[in-house]
């Protein structure tokens, strides 16, 4: 099972996340974000990091990258992406997912181990946990707040589409605790903590991130 | 040639000037306003942080491809939203 991992200028945790791969049976594959190529791969990931060092808005240029155009059209057709943290926040200037990331209401880069709840896990992503099931991964971010519209927000949470809230304090103001949200066909998911950062005991506050990467092996064995 | 890019021959200056959207909050505003009161700027009832552009543009601007620009790259229409202001020289 090949799982792409995007390599922008300034990302940080693409190492991580093809490790993350790897620990859980995948097949990890460097992509390049000046290509149009996804080397024919089953899924993909968007790592953490500062991708032009978040210049003019975090995410916003790494957004319009060649290879970028490439992972849209697939999304449309099924492909199944993760955009972690600075990942999340490319989706979302990309317009595969909703809403945007804004700089945290304290104002203060936040790194911390945090409790998330599983809202859906029934996505490419997110099937080996337990829907309501609690999990410790890291978060880590300066631009982290989710925020959208009352209106628009509403019409997220109507559609059920709240994958991640963050549970025991919301480290960044995001709006109505969500740390994470889907597309509408639960193939694309972005969150903003670090499911890589949590699946082994000697680097990670638990193994709870491992389940992303497991998940997603079978989702993509079962389409 | 010498002097400031609106010398320039046949280059026009466009300025873009992209706030978030009212409901967004802006704690990044709301920093600068805690300073002012601090300073004793007590007037200041309100700041809003937002970002200014300059683009120089050879010949005459296209009003249609500037708004594209603006609405696409330079603001996130998902929280912020842009003023266009063409120069008429």
């Amino acid at each position: 099972m090949r799982i792409g991992v995007i390599t922008f200028p300034g990302s940080l945790d693409d190492v991580d996340a093809a490790r993350a791969v790897r620990l859980a049976g995948g097949e990890p594959v460097s992509l390049w974000h000046g290509d149009h190529d996804l080397k024919d791969v089953d899924a993909v990931v968007l790592p953490g990091g500062f991708s032009y060092g978040d210049y003019l808005r975090a995410g916003a240029i790494a957004a319009r990258s060649p290879l970028m155009q490439d992972v849209v059209a697939g999304a449309k057709q099924g492909l199944p992406v993760l955009g972690i943290c600075n990942g999340f926040q490319v989706l979302c200037e990309a317009g595969l997912l909703p809403g945007a990331l804004t700089r945290n209401s304290h104002l203060h880069f936040r790194n911390r181990d945090q409790v998330l709840s599983v809202e859906r896990a029934d996505t490419a992503w997110t099937g080996d946990y337990e829907q309501g099931q609690q999990i410790l991964i890291p978060v880590k971010n300066g631009e982290g707040r989710y925020v959208g519209s009352d209106a628009d927000l509403d019409r997220l949470e109507g559609e059920n589409r709240v994958v991640f809230r963050y549970v025991g304090g919301n480290p960044n103001g995001s709006s109505r605790d969500i740390a994470g949200v889907t597309s509408e066909n639960g193939r694309v998911v972005g969150l903003m903590p670090h499911p890589e950062h949590a699946i082994e005991d000697l680097t990670g506050p638990s193994t709870d991130g491992l389940g992303f990467f497991t998940s997603i092996l079978k989702a993509v064995v079962s389409a | 040639m010498c002097g400031g890019p609106g010398t320039l021959v046949g280059v026009s200056r466009v300025i873009v000037d992209v706030v978030l959207k009212p409901e967004i909050s802006d704690p990044q505003g709301q920093a600068v306003l805690g300073a002012l009161g601090r300073l004793g700027h007590d007037s200041v009832r309100s700041v809003r942080q937002g970002k200014h552009f300059v683009l120089e543009v050879d010949g005459t601007p296209d009003e249609a491809e500037l708004r594209q620009i603006a609405e696409t790259l330079l603001a996130n229409p998902v929280i912020e939203d842009v003023e266009l202001h063409l120069s008429k020289d």
